[in-house]
């Protein structure tokens, strides 16, 4: 298979979300957001706690609901559609808290992701997946629940992988994680991103890393979208370091 | 001896049919976290839909009782199964992101609709059913004393035991089980994952109220009378064993109504049959005080 360039900028993205306003009650979460991801990226959006990344997460798989603006995937307008119908177009989400069905056990965890996947090809991704992360080769009998923290997270993308998505959100995977596992996950996402032209967008508090990770970001203060550009660009740039990284590494 | 070996065998039989019934509670708890109250009444009505079938099905000619019996049970399953979807649809559906007692109120509503619409439609005379199913074996004879088995009991113990054993499989080795249990455990992540949650709870209640009716059929043709009442001293001592073996537990409830079933046959064996009701909701009471997660029930705490 041949690599596209991925910031060659293709007439439609894959993911485009324009002037996205979104409510949790009535507190306004997200600002007139404008974000895209084209395929083949890997696009981090970072920002402070509590700043609206993961509500932008759910709100494009439909929950809490846009309530204005547009959210186009794969050429269809999703933003009416209801949630289960939005990730059969092929988006895959690893949520944040990592939402492991913590009484079943890892296969059938891994069984759900394969949930709206054709059963013929189970063996076959069950196969991929458990060769990218072997520790949940060796816990495919346990309980979910039982798992450490690193493996429920390694659980929650072999999960969302298991949909063969055309496109895996993913919400803060190295949240309470050590470094040596947060940086494992990591090399695991661009080696998929590079072999298998995954496209992923990852949202992060864990700046240095999602930076050096993706090809372009976003940076979202509250529930606003304040700068974007490539990754590299933002790691130079004097307010992200203040903001995001001092201490950081 | 003889005496308490008869009892356990009609102890059981009752059991078997609590247990149909206190599955729809557990699973509808488990799925939505509310007691459908309007679930003895389901099981109420479908045993008057058994009766209506069956006399209707006799009087088109068909007199070749097995075939008639095994009609009865496939149209009952289908049309109780109807009646819970359409509940669920009016009575929770609409309620389901209200406040938490707000379906608790339709559902008692639903059971007094269910309740009044019978008594109107069916009047409140007791509808008697001759016995269909006849003859037994003889276990054993001491002292004069027959311990037996009918062939109604045994054809109430086998269903039941089939239809645990199948649904076991449904729920636990079939991607709708996984689903169904999914949604249990959260249903954000059931529905970012592509399951359609809301046709899940629907399946639910068709799956509980399809069961309950093959418990309303069969307690028809056992004890030969119905009324439009009989729904709710069943419902309720379903939702004790329900509650006995662990709400939320499939096994419990079944394991649940098994034991409700026994404790009242043998109170009312040994002590006194006009208090046997008084023994089932007394076990209620002292299950929620002294164990309220129940014999199988999961303890509420989970590590995060």
């Amino acid at each position: 298979m041949s690599q596209p360039n991925p910031l060659l900028e293709t007439p439609e993205p894959l993911l485009e979300i324009k002037g996205v306003n979104s409510f949790y009650g009535k507190i306004q979460a997200l600002r007139t957001v404008d974000l895209s991801v084209h395929r083949g990226e890997i696009v981090t959006l970072i920002g402070a706690n509590g700043a609206g990344k993961s509500t932008l997460m759910m709100t494009i798989c439909g929950k809490p609901p846009c309530r204005d603006g547009t959210i186009r995937f794969d050429g269809r307008d999703i933003h009416a559609l209801p949630m289960h119908e939005i990730m059969r177009l092929g988006i895959a989400q690893s949520p944040e808290g990592r939402r492991i069905f913590g009484r079943m056990s890892v296969l059938e965890n891994l069984q759900l992701g394969a949930f709206l996947t054709d059963p013929h090809h189970f063996e076959e991704d069950l196969e991929r997946v458990l060769q990218l992360f072997p520790v949940l080769k060796e816990r495919s009998g346990q309980r979910g629940g039982t798992l450490s923290g690193g493996e429920q997270q390694m659980l929650a993308i072999a999960r969302a992988l298991m949909g063969r998505p055309k496109l895996l959100l993913l919400d803060e995977p190295s949240l309470g994680l050590a470094p040596l596992i947060v940086k494992q996950i990591f090399s695991i996402l661009k080696e998929l991103n590079r072999t298998q032209n995954l496209t992923v967008f990852l949202v992060e508090q864990n700046a240095w890393h999602a930076l050096h990770l993706a090809h372009r970001a976003y940076v979202m203060v509250n529930g606003r979208i304040t700068l974007s550009g490539k990754g590299s660009e933002l790691l130079e740039k004097e307010e992200v370091r203040a903001a995001y990284l001092e201490g950081g590494q | 001896m003889e005496y308490f070996l008869q009892q356990l065998i009609n102890g059981v039989t009752l059991g078997s049919i609590y247990g149909l019934i206190a599955i729809g509670y557990t699973m509808v708890y488990g799925i939505i976290g509310m007691i459908n109250f309007a679930h003895g009444d389901i099981f109420m009505v479908s045993s008057f839909i058994s009766l209506i079938v069956f006399l209707a099905l006799l009087s088109l000619g068909l007199t070749f009782i097995p075939l008639a019996l095994f009609l009865v049970l496939v149209i009952s399953m289908v049309i109780t199964a109807a009646y819970g979807w359409t509940v669920e649809r009016l009575a929770y559906r609409p309620l389901r992101d209200s406040f938490r007692l707000a379906p608790l109120i339709t559902a008692i509503g639903m059971s007094i609709v269910l309740q009044n619409y019978v008594q109107i439609a069916q009047g409140a005379r007791v509808k008697p059913l001759p016995p269909i199913i006849k003859g037994s074996y003889t276990l054993m004879e001491h002292d004069g004393f027959i311990v037996q088995i009918s062939n109604m009991q045994i054809i109430i113990i086998l269903t039941t035991l089939i239809l645990m054993l199948g649904f076991s499989w449904l729920i636990s080795r079939t991607s709708l089980g996984r689903s169904q249990r999914a949604c249990e455990q959260d249903r954000t992540m059931a529905a970012l994952l592509g399951v359609n949650v809301d046709r899940t709870i629907s399946l639910t209640f068709v799956i509980g109220a399809a069961l309950a009716s093959v418990a309303g059929f069969m307690y028809l043709l056992y004890y030969g009378v119905i009324d439009f009442y009989i729904g709710f001293v069943a419902g309720i001592k379903a939702f004790t064993a329900a509650v006995l073996g662990g709400i939320g537990s499939l096994p419990g409830a079944m394991l649940g109504g098994l034991i409700i079933g026994l404790i009242e046959t043998f109170w009312s064996a040994y002590f006194s049959i006009e208090y046997k009701d008084v023994a089932a909701f007394a076990t209620l009471a002292i299950v929620l005080i002294f164990m309220p997660s129940g014999l199988l029930g999961k303890p509420e705490v989970e590590k995060v």
